[in-house]
């Protein structure tokens, strides 16, 4: 299948990325609401930094945005990126769709092949 | 030719394509057999393809690159698991854009001088595959239609 270079390492890192639960579990938090890296952090048995490089990993793959806010960091989940890795699946719908228009041509050139002499 | 139906089982990471044609199952087989053919349909008008090394049989492969209309080569390969000519194969689909897929043909001839043949391609055993779709379907998130008419106006 064809994607450009830029869109394919992009598509690479949203794969690498969400090869997490904890990042999976982020992401679709805060594709709903806005969380603090703080507020994450006490969802998980882990240590803030911990949380902290999860969400530069996310922050990375464009699968989550931060803004600050005073003494907070904000973090809020991005659909157009999921949006764009979940139409790569369709896409490999759209690309076997076309190849077999394309296999049905050239098939008709030659369907018969043991009915030459 | 009939593309007789498309599914995708999220639940077995699947995708099924049915097609019919009017033709045996050698015909059929000898597109996927003679590399000369394969190029023709593997890769749309915009990105030809090109078959390099083509060994197909079990433990073989079939590598091929596209070329772009810029003329950067984008190389594709095969793993070729299993082989049954003329009535089916099966390998590993690998491509820079994507996670290698598992694809399984089967041609079968049918009664009134047609061919079927179904792909079926399997997203491998990955955890974020799945969980896109699972968020795909929970966002409500459907085919971008202008993706549609682009592809088919250049395939």
């Amino acid at each position: 299948m064809v994607v450009d270079e830029v869109e394919r390492e992009a598509l690479d890192d949203v794969f690498r990325a969400l090869a997490d639960s904890t990042r999976r579990d982020i992401v679709v938090r805060t594709l709903r609401a806005e969380y603090s890296v703080s507020a994450l952090s006490r969802l998980y048995p882990m240590t803030f930094a911990a949380v902290q490089k999860h969400v530069a990993v996310l922050e990375r793959a464009a699968l989550v945005t931060k803004r600050r806010s005073g003494r907070e960091q904000l973090v809020t989940g991005n659909v157009d990126t999921v949006r764009r890795a979940a139409r790569l699946l369709d896409q490999l719908e759209l690309v076997w769709l076309a190849r077999l228009d394309r296999f049905g041509e050239v098939l008709a050139e030659d369907p018969d092949p043991g009915a030459r002499a | 030719m009939t593309v007789t139906g498309v599914q995708k089982d999220p639940a077995s990471r699947t995708m099924t394509l049915t097609a019919e044609f009017t033709a045996t199952a050698a015909g059929v087989w000898q597109l996927w057999s003679d590399p000369r053919r394969l190029e023709r349909w593997w890769g749309p008008p915009t990105h030809p393809a090109t078959v390099v090394e083509h060994d197909l049989r079990a433990g073989g492969s079939v590598s091929y690159f596209v070329t772009g209309p810029d003329g950067a080569r984008s190389p594709g390969w095969w793993r070729v698991l299993q082989v049954t000519e003329p009535y089916g194969l099966e390998f590993e689909l690998g491509d820079p854009a994507i996670p290698p897929l598992l694809v399984r043909v089967r041609i079968e001839e049918q009664p009134g001088g047609r061919t079927r043949m179904v792909i079926v391609t399997t997203f491998p055993d990955d955890e974020a595959m799945e969980q896109l779709i699972v968020m795909g379907y929970e966002q409500g998130l459907s085919t971008a239609v202008g993706q549609i008419d682009a592809l088919f106006s250049t395939g």
